[in-house]
């Protein structure tokens, strides 16, 4: 399915979840959905079998100067198509509903956005730390992060 | 085949003791700083918890303060044992933003040296996944024929390890004189190499019995959870994105996908992922002399790089088969000559993620196999 069969499916279904469509090449294109829906446009579009997106290949944070935003990069194996689907968040709420129960590479994922990113996955059964120890302070990937001196008496900066 | 699942047995007549044992982050079996927190009913593994990034450096905070090309060394340090493979899909991603289309000498070298790689990181996958099993003469064979293909990099790029050799729109430089010949003995040596391996350790009794039946991952559990390469392949799922979706020039050549088949256990098991890699290295030797016969002979390597790496405003996510799985970079450009965010998605992160669903109910000593079947790079797992 292209695209645009795919983003015309949702918008009936889903209404005004569904925001808009953007498709500038050379990007990828994408559909910006609200974060409220999100787990069941993504439960869709798994069990969907016109959709059939069996496959998450990549979930990404980005840091924006006023908002957070997650990028779910999707692909079916079997219909060999894919979507990408964005949530934008505000900074001092960032909250999204955790999709780990429909695709299970979602959890190690949404650990590392929460990690770098601080974008709190709601429903996650394990939303901790991941890359770094897990008593560290702050969110390094924010474009404001400023690093500590020390930690535990090492001293940071190198 | 009359191996007995351990699973099958009913624990719940058994008293044993139940131990928390912690598995590293220094330990000679786990292909290194990883850590396990493995919880024990006697022998038995209930649960793992794997705990990860011993090896973060912030991959992902430096890049957005590099030029892009001075990211591609940094992207040679995620998984080090295919550099090459690993600075393909990142280049892509950058050429396609650009709209930047190389040369054709220029694809036949990145995909010769792309699968000379791949052989190479599967040598190393199918000589340590020996060693776990306890077969420590595959590896010293397997490790002298890596040594000859990192002859060809050193020759061709001045590195052994980590080679900064694809460049945006180009190479570093072009490949000396001799090359072709040099490749074409390579291969001559890893299919000689790869038959002995077959004789001593793959279809050696001992390592069936250590493999077979063994951290048994079915089809959908593995797509669930986003697993790729020969851990996917090694279910039965010809997914191979060289074919599903043929970048660079990889829909000229003619090569098969193998998967595993369940020749001696379970389809998915530990011995199903390893010949996977086995057979693998076969293809990818077939791709080498098809390109090696194709390649032109003369052609400027450098005349496709760009004075300024600027990309237009735009996001691209380039995806290519690594030896370990799909590798993707998700590129972010605001126009700038840095880029916004570049996020790797790295096989080994989501093949790794499987493991507690793989090793519950398997022996303590199994997990370590399953463990190296998996055949994870920490530089990778945690960037």
């Amino acid at each position: 399915m292209e695209i645009q069969e795919i983003f015309g499916v949702l918008k009936e279904k889903f209404g005004d979840a569904i925001i808009d469509l953007v498709n500038e090449p050379p990007s990828d294109p994408f559909i910006n959905v609200v974060p409220d829906k999100l787990f069941d446009i993504c439960l869709e579009l798994r069990d969907n079998p016109e959709f059939d997106f069996d496959y998450l290949m990549c979930l990404s944070g980005v840091d924006y100067p006023e908002t957070l935003q997650v990028v779910y990069h999707l692909y079916s194996l079997n219909k060999k198509h894919k979507v990408v689907l964005k949530v934008t968040v505000p900074k001092d709420n960032p909250k999204v509903p955790s999709i780990e129960r429909v695709w299970r590479s979602a959890d190690w994922h949404e650990r590392e956005a929460y990690d770098l990113f601080g974008i709190v996955f709601e429903g996650h059964h394990n939303l901790i730390r991941i890359l770094l120890p897990y008593d560290w302070e702050g969110h390094p990937l924010r474009k404001d992060y400023k690093e500590p001196e020390t930690y535990h008496g090492i001293r940071v900066p190198y | 085949m009359t191996t007995t699942k351990f699973v099958d047995i009913d624990f719940s007549r058994i008293e044993s003791d139940r131990m928390r044992l912690n598995v590293g982050p220094q330990h000679p079996s786990t292909h290194g700083v990883l850590r396990l927190e493995v919880e024990l009913d006697g022998e038995v593994v209930t649960n793992v918890i794997p705990h990860i990034g011993y090896l973060h450096r912030c991959f992902e905070k430096i890049a957005e303060n590099m030029n892009y090309q001075q990211v591609i060394p940094y992207v040679d340090r995620m998984d080090y044992i295919s550099s090459m493979n690993n600075e393909l899909p990142y280049v892509m991603a950058v050429e396609k933003l650009m709209g930047i289309k190389v040369p054709e000498k220029v694809e036949y070298i990145r995909v010769i040296m792309a699968e000379l790689n791949r052989i190479a990181n599967h040598q190393i996958a199918v000589a340590t996944f020996g060693l776990d099993a306890g077969a420590f003469t595959p590896f010293l064979y397997l490790f002298r024929d890596r040594e000859y293909i990192l002859w060809i990099f050193e020759k061709a790029t001045g590195g052994r390890l980590l080679f900064n050799y694809f460049w945006v729109g180009g190479l570093a430089n072009d490949v000396y004189p001799t090359f072709k010949e040099d490749v074409l003995n390579i291969v001559k040596q890893v299919r000689k190499t790869n038959k002995e391996i077959e004789e001593l350790l793959i279809y050696n009794k001992i390592f069936i019995d250590r493999t077979a039946n063994v951290g048994v991952l079915p089809a959908d559990v593995a797509i669930n959870y986003g697993c790729s390469g020969p851990v996917l392949r090694g279910s039965g799922v010809p997914f191979d994105l060289r074919k599903a979706e043929p970048y660079s020039i990889y829909d000229r050549f003619d090569f098969e996908i193998p998967v595993g088949k369940g020749e001696v256990g379970t389809v998915g098991d530990c011995w199903d992922r390893n010949i996977v890699r086995m057979r693998e290295m076969e293809q990818s030797c077939r791709i080498i002399e098809q390109a090696i016969a194709q390649m032109p002979d003369s052609g400027d390597v450098q005349s496709a790089i760009p004075k300024k790496v600027r990309p237009p405003k735009g996001e691209v996510y380039f995806r290519c088969e690594n030896p370990k799985g799909e590798l993707g970079f998700y590129v972010i450009s605001d126009g700038k000559d840095k880029p916004y965010r570049v996020k790797g998605r790295a096989p080994s992160f989501v093949n790794l993620s499987v493991l507690p669903e793989i090793s519950r109910g398997y022996l303590f000593a199994d997990l370590i196999v399953i463990l190296g079947s998996i055949d994870i790079v920490l530089g990778e797992v945690d960037r």
